[in-house]
């Protein structure tokens, strides 16, 4: 049973993320006289149907699963498995949606959630808590990751330093202070109303599962039915002409960029809880795996789309995958061959889509 | 070139150009920005193909499929912003993308002799191969570019405004190269809107305008400078404008302008502008007037004076306070700097107002399709499907989005920047009747237009600016074409 | 893993194939005759790597070898991005290959705690007899340990100790601070009657614990022979920090006359180094044990004089340990019947006149 590679290897590399999306754009070049087109579909943000291949590529890691490791896998223990893993992803790239379809990119945010979870367990913040409520080392997490994001986002709104090299630098900065503040120990949780809090089951389902279901519902509700939502298409597919329309383009980036921290610091309060430790190691290249998340999910990195239901299949996807590789056997390095595989199959179909768009004239 | 059309989405860039240049000759390309200029020389570089046309070479017809077939062909462009690499040498930019070498290992030696002669034949011996690009000036860098023409041995060199990052002096230098390979046989198609230059340089002329050429092979020395500006700025087609409205007496003054100055651009713009009225800004690219209007709106942080709305000061540099004072801006580049192309039409026309519809945060998106097609009805806008992608809408279609956007903002005030830029000839009369529509409503306009037919046509009282001054404020029937240009030229020889 | 003994190894060659697949016929005939052929299980006969033992060319073991019921055992470590880690990694596979009564899981090796959670919760799903765990990080596989251990689950841990005594059925640990004791110890015998002596030392990561752990039995044993470390920098395990920390080393100390370097990994830029500066005056002893740096040592033509072993086979051990819990059987040699609850590992030093014995189980770098 553990010698299946071939056979799931290739079904895995082969499955195409995104078979049959429909172009969201139309293909023709426009003349004025042209046959009005249905356009859009009339879901915000693009609807199940731009998801379809998604779905499709799910489903099919799953029969792989299914063929491959049997029960292990479509037992509903393993389903949680898989659930509480994808959430402390699922949460950060909730955040990186918002940040990439804003037209940025947030490289900080796996470092800004170990220095999130170090600082909320240090001694001091432990007492504190210990004293008061386990309300005190959430706060501490998220403010940390706020405060991490304002600097992200002041840098590169009102400093205009480029999103990458901004955030490059805070994920350098961060590491560093987490490792200096935990004096690269680790810090272990013992404050019990904490660990109980987060580490309880609700309806059988794991507190972080609910959370990641939560910022995840609360995420695409905030992008597609929003003011907020509206303003990050809006920056992110043309920041000249959102600011001549009135949109305060850097006050909102700035927000971008603080809600990718608070996701990190939400994200940094489940590894506490996942590992009862604070670490300075914790969500090391977090960061790219969200990244590849959102994007295999279908929101365009260079801005002016996202899909919060594409990047929970695309958590999901990678996390599955993860499983699956897991259950039979098989080396993380093979593992991460099939992720660049389907990370550059689809961003490929990504680009044909866009270069199906008339460019416009210079 | 017979015949150059060239189709893109939502507008015709190219619609019948000709252009003839012969060896040894300086063509001067002249047009306003939009005339098609950079289109066409991009057909010439092989970089767009023509949807129709022909281009014959040395009595040859000549199909041009890329850009390297262009150099191949004796074909070289300069492009206005300098495709040089700055971490490479100069001699390994003028090789770039045909190295010299054997068998993989570039003739380093070989290379930098030659590089070393086309730069003597420059007259830039003073500058050594082997410096790196980034250093040069951007004088250094526009040799460097020619070098690289040269060493295909062009016989016909496009230069796409030259001059535009040259001081004089320099520029009197390009003009002595330029003299020198002339004198060698090769052909230079020379583009500029800086009139004075053309006088100096060019031996024949070819103005563009919407697409098309409007005067062909006109002999510098025999055109004098008012025609040609005539011809930039003329109507291509005969326009009739709609009759206006007189502005009713006692009308309340909406925008007041006073003093205004944006340092480095115009100084001193001050002008009124009351409901119903339409005011015209006439002059050249590069006078201010686009910088003028965005400095009202605060998309440029004024750096003197003060602009009123309704009586009130606006905090200078601010976009949104001019938009919550009434204020609305339609830009001169629609596509890059007033529209989300690949939104729908719906999100376009609410983009300044979607807060507004919301409940709190939440969007009420029935609401704002309501409005917009409220907005897409009144200005007849085709097709009228309010969630079509504003990507293929026409020119013109985009630009009544625009208009729309401000109008259920409802907006007092409306800037507008070339308002019939990109947009086909025919619908232009749609647009002027809009325009006139607007101010009966009772809004305050101010047109911005290259065509000084089409500033007059539509204003009530216009502003002649060049340089960045205001030379002349007065009623639009009390002044004429003519009397516009001299203005103009005045102002820009001083 | 290799001189074990040829009839065994080859006994065991022929058995895999078989094993691995269709298993479970093939593996109980073999379980079959194995139980009639030899004596009951509970007999304590000769096994290695007892409490202090590091008698790494074992003799072949008896009773305890003798296959008992197939147990199933998943194994998870952090990924092998260096040598020792690496030998963790493919000693636990080649042990578990031994037995045919083991069914080994293999997660692959993960820096990400949150990934290396998964794996475990995943071997809970799936019911395994015991889980064999080297963490990425001792306190923060604690609870996911300890869900194990409620589950029925017998847990080893390995090197990295969890934060709870819960959550471990054994755990079989190196000796940091015996590391150091053993290298100064060392360093004493060789330079004690010189008490001008200079000592220099090139630690790991300088804020890990084990490093500050070794520097300390460093400095201890030293202390009793009345030296101390004249020169210390910290590198970070790899070659490239090895090279630059002992360049610079080597530039602010003109003469040494003994240099500890704590990582044999990190000691082939050390090595490097000391070539380019041309410099021999002095004896340097390693860290870990690698083989490269044992051969050298057995060659002795360079200035390497002695290493200290951390010992790679722990994982191995984890896994005998795992399988002789789930078959109830006892630790040999001990008089105990149960297997200990911690098993310490020695540090030796290892020098040209006992590498014979040590470099069969030496990881390569």
């Amino acid at each position: 049973m553990s010698e299946s590679l071939p056979p799931s290897l290739a079904t895995a590399g082969g499955v195409p993320p995104d078979p049959d999306r429909p172009a969201p754009l139309e293909r023709g070049a426009g003349g004025a006289g042209h046959v009005a087109a249905p356009g859009r579909r009339g879901l915000p943000g693009g609807g199940l149907g731009r998801n379809l291949g998604l779905v499709i590529a799910l489903v099919a890691l799953g029969v792989v699963g299914v063929v491959t490791a049997g029960d292990r896998f479509a037992s509903l223990d393993n389903v949680m498995t898989i659930l509480r893993l994808a959430a402390i992803y699922g949460v950060l790239a909730v955040g990186m949606t918002f940040v990439i379809t804003g037209g940025g990119i947030d490289l900080s945010v796996g470092s800004v959630l170990g220095l999130a979870s170090v600082w909320a367990s240090t001694l001091a913040t432990q007492a504190m808590t210990e004293s008061f409520h386990w309300i005190v080392m959430v706060f501490t997490a998220l403010a940390v990751g706020v405060v991490c994001g304002v600097i992200n986002g002041a840098l590169i709104a009102y400093g205009k330093v480029v999103a990458f090299i901004a955030t490059l630098a805070m994920l350098v900065a961060a590491r560093g202070i987490a490792e200096i503040i935990a004096n690269r120990r680790t810090q272990i949780v013992e404050v019990d109303s904490f660990l109980d809090t987060f580490r309880a089951e609700l309806l059988g389902v794991s507190v972080s599962i609910w959370l990641f279901a939560a910022v995840a519902v609360a995420g695409w509700f905030l992008l597609n039915r929003t003011t907020f939502g509206r303003r990050t298409v809006a920056v992110g597919g043309n920041p000249e002409a959102a600011r001549l329309a009135g949109i305060r383009v850097r006050r909102h980036t700035l927000y971008l960029y603080a809600l990718s921290g608070l996701t990190a610091g939400i994200a940094g309060v489940m590894m506490l809880a996942r590992t009862t430790s604070g670490s300075s190691t914790n969500g090391s290249l977090y960061e790219l795996d969200a990244i590849a998340m959102v994007v295999v999910g279908g929101t365009l990195l260079a801005g002016g789309r996202g899909t919060i239901v594409g990047t929970v299949l695309g958590v999901l996807i990678f996390t599955t995958l993860t499983n699956i590789f897991i259950q039979n056997n098989l080396s993380t390095s093979a593992q991460s061959v099939a992720k660049g595989l389907i990370i550059v199959v689809a961003v490929l179909l990504q680009q044909r889509l866009a270069t199906r768009t008339p460019r416009a004239r210079t | 070139m017979r015949g150059i059309v060239k189709h893109f989405p939502g507008a015709k860039a190219l619609d019948g150009v000709d252009l003839e240049v012969r060896p040894g000759e300086v063509h001067c390309l002249l047009g306003q920005n939009g005339a098609g200029k950079s289109t066409l020389i991009k057909v010439l570089a092989g970089a767009h193909r023509p949807d129709s046309g022909e281009i014959t070479w040395a009595g040859e017809p000549l199909t041009l499929t890329s850009p390297v077939a262009a150099l191949r062909a004796g074909i070289a462009t300069m492009y206005q912003e300098l495709d040089v690499v700055d971490g490479l040498t100069v001699a390994e930019n003028v090789y770039l993308g045909h190295e010299l070498a054997t068998a993989g290992v570039t003739q380093r030696r070989t290379v930098r002799r030659r590089v070393a002669e086309v730069l003597a034949r420059l007259g830039h011996a003073d500058i050594s191969p082997q410096k790196e690009v980034g250093e040069l000036s951007a004088a250094g860098k526009q040799v460097v570019s020619m070098a690289r023409a040269l060493s295909h041995d062009a016989r016909l060199i496009i230069m796409d405004e030259p001059s535009a990052v040259l001081d004089s002096e320099e520029v009197a230098n390009l003009f002595r190269v330029v003299r020198g390979l002339t004198a060698a046989g090769v052909a230079v198609l020379y583009i500029s809107h800086r009139l004075e230059e053309i006088r100096q340089i060019g031996d024949r002329i070819t103005v563009l305008k919407d697409g098309r050429t409007v005067a062909e092979n006109l002999a510098v020395a025999d055109t004098p400078t008012r025609e040609l500006i005539r011809l930039m700025t003329g109507r291509a087609v005969d326009q009739v404008f709609p009759a206006r409205t007189p502005v009713a007496a006692g009308a309340e003054e909406v925008l007041q302008v006073e003093g205004l100055g944006l340092r480095g651009s115009f100084s001193d713009v001050s002008f009124t502008v009351r409901a119903g009225e339409v005011v015209g800004l006439a002059g050249l690219v590069g006078s201010g007037r686009s910088e003028i209007l965005e400095t009202v709106f605060g998309a440029r942080r004024a750096t003197s004076g003060s602009v009123r709305v309704g009586g009130r000061t606006l905090r200078p540099g601010s976009v949104p306070a001019a938009v919550s004072a009434g204020i609305g801006l339609a830009p001169e580049e629609r596509k890059s700097q007033g529209l989300l192309l690949d939104e729908p039409v719906y999100r376009n026309v609410t983009l300044s107002t979607f807060s507004r519809f919301a409940a709190g945060p939440v969007l009420d998106e029935r609401g704002e399709r309501r409005a917009a097609a409220e907005q897409i009805a009144a200005l007849e806008l085709r097709p009228s499907d309010p969630d079509r992608p504003i990507r293929t809408l026409s020119g013109g279609n985009q630009q009544k989005a625009m208009l729309a956007r401000w109008l259920v903002h409802g907006c007092r005030v409306l800037l507008l920047d070339e308002p019939t830029r990109g947009v086909d000839v025919g619908a232009r009369a749609e647009i002027y009747a809009l325009v006139h529509a607007l101010a009966e409503a009772g809004n305050a306009v101010v047109v911005v237009s290259s065509e000084i037919e089409e500033v007059l046509g539509l204003s009530h009282r216009v502003l002649v600016v060049a340089e960045g001054r205001v030379l002349h404020t007065g009623p639009s029937d009390e002044i004429d074409e003519h009397r516009v240009l001299d203005l103009v030229m005045e102002g820009s020889a001083a | 893993m290799s001189a074990r003994t040829t009839a065994r190894t080859a006994a065991r060659t022929a058995a895999r194939p078989a094993r691995r697949r269709p298993v479970v016929v093939a593996g109980t005939a073999l379980v079959a005759v194995g139980l009639l052929a030899a004596c009951t299980s509970n007999t304590p006969v000769a096994e290695e790597e007892t409490g202090t033992g590091q008698q790494a060319p074992a003799q072949p073991a008896v009773a305890n070898d003798e296959p008992g019921d197939t147990v199933v055992i998943g194994f998870s470590a952090p990924a092998a991005d260096h040598g020792w880690m690496g030998a963790i990694t493919t000693g636990a596979i080649a042990e578990a290959d031994k037995y045919e009564d083991v069914e080994l899981r293999v997660a692959e090796g993960t820096n990400d705690v949150n990934v290396q959670i998964s794996q475990i919760e995943q071997f809970i799903n799936d019911g395994v007899d015991a889980i064999v765990l080297l963490p990425f990080d001792g306190a923060a596989l604690t609870e996911v340990a300890t869900e194990a251990m409620e589950a029925g689950i017998t847990v080893v841990n390995v090197d990295r100790e969890f934060s709870s005594p819960f959550a471990a059925r054994t755990t079989i640990l190196g000796d940091n601070y015996g590391m150091g004791v053993s290298a100064g110890t060392y360093v004493c015998e060789q330079l004690g009657d010189q008490p001008d002596a200079v000592v220099a030392e090139i630690a790991g990561i300088d804020s890990l614990p084990l490093t500050q752990d070794r520097s300390q039995g460093f400095a201890d044993a030293l202390g009793d022979c009345g030296l101390e470390v004249a020169n210390r920098v910290a590198a970070d395990f790899t070659v490239q920090g090895g090279q630059a920390a002992a360049a610079n080393l080597l530039q602010a100390a003109p003469q040494i006359d003994a240099l500890w370097n704590h990582d044999d990994d990190q000691g082939v830029g050390v090595l490097a180094a000391i070539e380019e500066a041309g410099r021999d005056e002095f004896i340097m002893v390693g860290g870990a044990g690698s083989q490269q740096v044992m051969e050298q040592i057995q060659a002795g033509d360079s200035v390497l004089q002695a290493t200290v072993v951390y010992p790679s086979t722990q994982a191995a051990d984890g896994i005998r340990l795992a399988r002789l819990l789930v078959q109830e059987k006892a630790l040999g040699d001990l008089v105990e019947v149960e297997v200990p609850r911690e098993i310490q590992l020695f540090a030796p030093v290892v020098t040209a006149d006992n590498v014979d014995k040590y470099l069969p189980s030496a990881f390569e770098s």
